[in-house]
Formats: structure tokens, C-alpha cells, sequence
């Protein structure tokens, strides 16, 4: 926590991999600048390329999504809602004949960072997808792929309900596998805390024990929610069958205006169905053959 | 100036409204380009990804779904004496085994590490029991395929013959098992997914996909030359159940979840596909056309996988699909 200085679980030494403790990101919007300094060290850190330098035209982000080459994305809402305390009101005169304006009246209006990153789910949906076993769950409770076992099927792209891990396209270096955050696992296993949350300058990204940072977000909502933001809450579907994401969210309004879906399933709940017709489906296509060939012969 | 776009006349409401009261009230006029984004989620970006499959995939689809249903006919044939017909048919399923793979591997990013795919048995992964059903029909069709041809050309007489004849009906059989899994579990592996026109349509998918297997296998057999009465008759089956799944997908809407395959290119590429290979197939039939029928249930069969994997990228890249689906 801001004020903690190098005892801060953001800056010390831990030993998390060894002792096998879970752990997580708790992302606060709230305190983010919107300096993209996660992004930076992300990139440097893991040696990620770069994924084209285009101009988006929203706001003030260019880096668009997550995606193969980009593991970390800050993004910049900017949404004409009340801010906290913000006092609001019209921006109209006050009686139609004056030309005095209000002073401390003017539109709702906020400007959000978010940043956003692979949630390492409870029950991750690439984890369960990927037919080599390249992507296996850490001691820490996250979710890794072994770049050199990935022989890049994409299975894992469409089975992420978040739209978080993508094939790497040619040119690019290691083309043609899946990627997506390692959560610093190289760095974790060296007793370091991911390079994201190392560089973040107001700890609005928080690396620690899950349980620690899921007690800090629940306070962080009830302390953001008695000082004016009544539409603060945390993003952690544990009620859907992702039962819980490692690296959550506090976000302020609904989950859908950062792109993060309200209700996500991990795919695997849809096999029971689709088997079972392709079962019934099989069966009747060899009854089906077999009387054909009975009947009409 | 035009006045005819709806934003310009509203920015004409407010000008009218501003000199009339001396206030606006009421919201104004979002600029292209403006501060407050109104595209759905995030800048309009999609939530989940869209599928990176190629050409490859769909043409496997087909490939797949008709080589493994080959296998079933093939069983089929056998045990009613066909013999002719089992050899075609299994020949086309051994196409099918030869071709499915360099179709799946062609499409990987990484070719050259298509072996992990047997690295594991994952039974929660449609992808790993297709990579394993596929080396289970391979397994079958291949020393299937010798066995039969072997008995059928006399090589061997007596017990051999007999062991050779024995062999012939057991991997034939195995064949037939794993083919009719090969031909379905393609609609297991799109519809269980985070695309929501794949997993809304999830029990509709392997039966599509399984039956225009069968239909596929029974129309290229026909042009081969097998015009027999029980293909005849699967012909007729198989487009009635594609007609069927025509109807269903009119049906069965789930507005802005699924719109993929109802508008677009996409959309039109399912129709057209269940057109050619239900009702069209089943009026050739009727009229005695069985290789028009045929060939129309083939490009129906090819158009309609093109079509469902198109509606994935679609579906994918649709922020707005994917709440829909979540509220539904």
C-alpha cells in the first residue's frame, strides 16, 4: 500500500512459487494515472514485440485490446457520469433572462484508466481447451503456456471467454503461437513481484495474496462507495462457472463499458450437450445407414 | 448543408429550442469523433476473439465429416454384401484420413509441433479427443482398407483368406465407430466455445455437421456410380433432416446473441448452404435428379461449413452478441 515504502507487497521480496501460496492483481481504477507504465514494463520485461503502431482514434488509447503481443492495456473511458463528489447539474443558465452561470454546476463527466490484463481464471477456459497441455496452472494459482509445447491451434483463442490470449500473426518473433500474460511466472519463481506491479507509480495495480487482495478490494468499494462513487463495485465473477478470476477489477459503472463481459462461462459447461447430440447424432446416422440398406436392398 | 441526416436535425431542434427558451435541454448531437464514445463495450473492440482459422478448417469439416461417414456406409455395405461399394467407400474414407490431417496441420501455427497434439488425452478438450478420434479412424481405415482389398482380390486362400476376411470386418467396424465420431464431434468442438453464435447453437451443430456428413458420403458414392437404392434412400433422409435444421435455424433465434448467422455474409452462407443441401436436394430427389441432388447436397454440405465458420468471426467480433448472449 501507498505509504508502506519497500514493504509494500508491490516492492518486497516474496517467496510465493515456494510456499505455494495464490496470488493475485487487484487493479484499482481509481488511483491510475493512465501513464502506461505497466504496458512498457510488460513489453520490456518479457521481450514482447510490438503490435503495430496505429492510431485508434478512441480517446487516448492506441493500444486497442489484449492480445498475442499485448499483455497488459490501459484503458481510457471517458463517460459523461458523476465522478465521486463531483457536483453536477446543468450547464444551462440559471434563469432564462441572466447570463450568469452557475459556478459550481457543470456536466457529469470522468475520465477513467483501467488497466486490464489475463484474469488467470478459476476455471480458465484456454487451461481446459488447449489439446497439447501447453497451458498448465502455476503453484501460484496462475495460468502459463509453454510457448515451445504450443504447435498454435487456436483452440485456446476462442475458448477464452474474455478474448484475452490470441495467436501471434508473421512476422513477428515466435509467430504462430498462443500468448497471452505469464503473470511474471520467471520473475515469481525468483522471489519477484510481476513487472507491471513493480513499475505501477500509485499501486493502482497491487500484486500479493489473493485473500489479502481480496479483503483490500472489498474495503477499497465500501471506502470509494462513502465518499461519493456509488457505482464502484468489484469485477470477480465467482457466481459463474469461471468461479473467480486471479487478477480482478474495481470498476466504476457496469462491467460492459470496458469490455469485460457481465456474466462469463467457461466453455466447458457447454461439452455435456454438444456430446450428447453428437452421440444421439452418431446413433441414428449408423441405424439410419443400417435400415437403408435393410429396407431397400 | 444537408438537413436530411437525424443529426442535423436535431442540432436544427436545438438551435430552434435555444432561441425560443434560451436553454436546451435534452441531449445534443454525438460528433464522429466526439469525447463520449456510444459504441457498445469498449470503443466498440470486441470481448471475446474471434476465431484465427483459415480455409483449412472448413474444407476439414467436409473432408472429415464425409470420409468418416464413408466408414459407416462402408459397415454397412459390408454386412449387406456390397462389396463393390464397400471398397468406394472405404477407399473415400482413406482419402478422407489422408487429407484431414495435412488440412489440420496446414492451418497450425506451428506445423512442425502438429505431434503434440498426441502429448495428451484430455478428455474436457474437444480439440484433443478430435486429434485422437482422427488417429483412431486413421488407425482402422488404413489396415481396414489392405485387409479388404486383400480378400477381395483372392491374394490369399484358405485360413489366411479367412484371418484376412475377419481383419477386414473388425477394422472396418472400427472404422465406422470412429468415422461417425469424426463426422459429429465438429460440432462439439465449435459449439463448446465463448463465440455465442457457436455455443447458442451447440446441440444443433453435431447433428448438422454429422448428418451432411452422411448425406456428403452417400452423394459422392452416387457419382461414383453407386446409384443403389439404400444410398437412394439416405439421400432422401439426409435432406429431409438438413431441411429440418433449415427450419430449426429460422426458429431458433436468439436476436442480437446470434444475428451472425441470420444477417451478413455469414448468415447467407448457413442459408444458402441448408438451401442447397435441404430443400433443393430433397425436390431433385423427388424427381428422380439423384446427381443433381447429389452434387447440390455436396455444395450445400461445403457452403454451410464455410458459412459457420465465417458466422464465428462474425459472432466473435461483435461486443454487443456476446453481452446479449450473457443476459439471455
Amino acid at each position: 500500500m501507498i505509504g508502506e515504502g519497500i514493504q509494500s507487497t508491490n516492492q518486497r521480496r516474496h517467496s510465493f512459487v515456494q510456499d505455494h501460496v495464490e496470488v493475485g492483481f487487484f487493479t484499482d481504477p481509481t488511483v491510475c494515472i493512465g501513464c502506461k507504465a505497466c504496458e512498457v514494463a510488460c513489453k520490456e520485461w518479457n521481450q514482447v514485440p510490438d503490435d503495430g503502431f496505429t492510431w485508434s482514434g478512441n480517446s487516448y488509447d492506441n493500444t486497442g485490446h489484449l492480445g498475442a503481443s499485448t499483455w497488459r492495456h490501459v484503458m481510457f473511458l471517458e463517460q459523461d457520469r458523476q465522478k465521486g463528489n463531483q457536483i453536477t447539474g446543468s450547464m444551462g443558465l440559471l434563469d432564462p433572462q441572466s447570463t450568469i452561470r452557475a459556478p459550481q454546476s457543470e456536466d457529469p463527466f470522468r475520465w477513467v484508466f483501467l488497466s486490464d490484463v489475463c484474469k488467470h481464471c478459476e476455471e480458465a477456459g484456454c487451461l481446459e481447451a488447449c489439446p497439447t497441455g501447453s497451458i498448465v496452472r502455476t503453484e501460484v494459482g496462475s495460468v502459463l503456456v509453454q510457448n515451445d509445447v504450443c504447435n498454435g491451434c487456436g483452440y485456446c483463442v476462442v475458448s477464452c471467454p474474455f478474448g484475452v490470449i490470441d495467436r501471434r500473426p508473421s512476422p513477428l518473433p515466435d509467430a504462430g503461437g498462443a500468448f497471452k500474460c505469464t503473470f511474471c511466472y520467471d520473475r515469481q519463481k525468483s522471489g519477484l513481484v510481476p513487472a507491471c506491479a513493480k513499475v505501477c507509480p500509485t499501486e493502482s495495480i497491487v500484486f500479493g495474496r489473493l485473500d489479502d487482495l481480496r479483503a483490500r478490494g472489498a474495503e477499497r468499494v465500501q471506502q470509494l462507495q462513502q465518499s461519493g462513487y456509488n457505482d464502484a463495485q468489484l469485477y470477480d465473477p465467482t457466481e459463474t462457472s469461471v468461479r473467480g478470476i486471479h487478477a480482478f477489477f474495481l470498476i466504476l459503472g457496469e462491467p460492459e463499458a470496458y469490455g469485460l463481459p457481465p456474466k462469463p462461462q467457461v466453455p466447458t459447461i457447454y461439452l455435456k450437450s454438444a456430446w450428447t447430440s453428437a452421440f444421439a447424432t452418431a446413433v441414428v446416422s449408423i441405424i439410419a445407414t443400417l435400415l437403408a440398406f435393410a429396407f431397400f436392398s | 448543408m444537408t438537413t436530411d441526416s437525424p443529426s442535423e436535425k436535431r442540432l436544427e431542434e436545438l438551435r430552434e429550442q435555444a432561441w425560443k427558451d434560451g436553454v436546451v435541454a435534452g441531449r445534443g448531437v454525438d460528433v464522429a469523433g466526439g469525447p463520449i464514445p456510444r459504441k457498445p463495450g469498449y470503443y466498440g473492440q470486441p470481448v471475446v476473439k474471434p476465431p484465427v482459422w483459415t480455409w483449412e478448417i472448413p474444407i476439414y469439416f467436409f473432408v472429415g465429416g464425409l470420409g468418416g461417414m464413408s466408414a459407416v456406409i462402408a459397415l454397412a455395405a459390408a454386412i449387406f454384401h456390397y462389396v463393390d461399394l464397400a471398397r468406394a467407400a472405404m477407399w473415400l474414407a482413406a482419402i478422407g484420413v489422408v487429407l484431414s490431417p495435412l488440412l489440420l496441420i496446414l492451418d497450425l501455427g506451428r506445423p512442425h509441433l502438429f505431434i503434440n497434439m498426441l502429448r495428451v488425452f484430455k478428455p474436457q478438450s474437444a480439440m484433443s479427443m478430435g486429434a485422437w478420434i482422427l488417429t483412431g479412424f486413421g488407425a482402422c481405415v488404413v489396415p481396414g482398407l489392405i485387409a479388404l482389398e486383400l480378400h477381395v482380390l483372392h491374394t490369399f486362400t484358405g485360413a489366411m483368406d479367412q484371418f484376412v476376411r475377419i481383419a477386414a470386418g473388425l477394422f472396418i467396424f472400427g472404422s465406422a465407430f470412429f468415422g461417425m465420431l469424426l463426422a459429429t464431434y465438429t460440432g462439439v468442438l465449435i459449439g463448446a466455445t465463448a463465440i455465442p453464435a457457436w455455443f447458442l447453437h451447440r446441440a444443433l451443430l453435431p447433428i448438422h455437421f454429422g448428418i451432411a456428413g452422411l448425406g456428403s458420403a452417400a452423394a459422392f458414392l452416387e457419382l461414383l456410380g453407386h446409384r443403389i437404392a439404400p444410398l437412394n434412400a439416405i439421400g432422401f433422409f439426409t435432406a429431409a433432416v438438413e431441411s429440418v435444421v433449415l427450419v430449426w435455424l429460422t426458429v431458433d433465434k436468439h436476436g442480437a446473441a446470434d444475428r451472425a448467422i441470420h444477417e451478413h455474409s455469414s448468415g447467407w452462407l448457413i442459408r444458402i448452404g441448408e438451401i442447397f443441401s435441404g430443400p433443393l436436394a430433397l425436390i431433385l430427389r423427388f424427381f428422380g435428379l439423384v446427381p443433381f441432388a447429389a452434387i447440390s447436397f455436396l455444395i450445400g454440405a461445403l457452403v454451410s461449413r464455410f458459412g459457420w465458420i465465417a458466422a464465428g468471426k462474425v459472432s466473435g467480433s461483435d461486443p454487443e452478441s456476446v453481452f446479449a448472449a450473457q443476459r439471455l
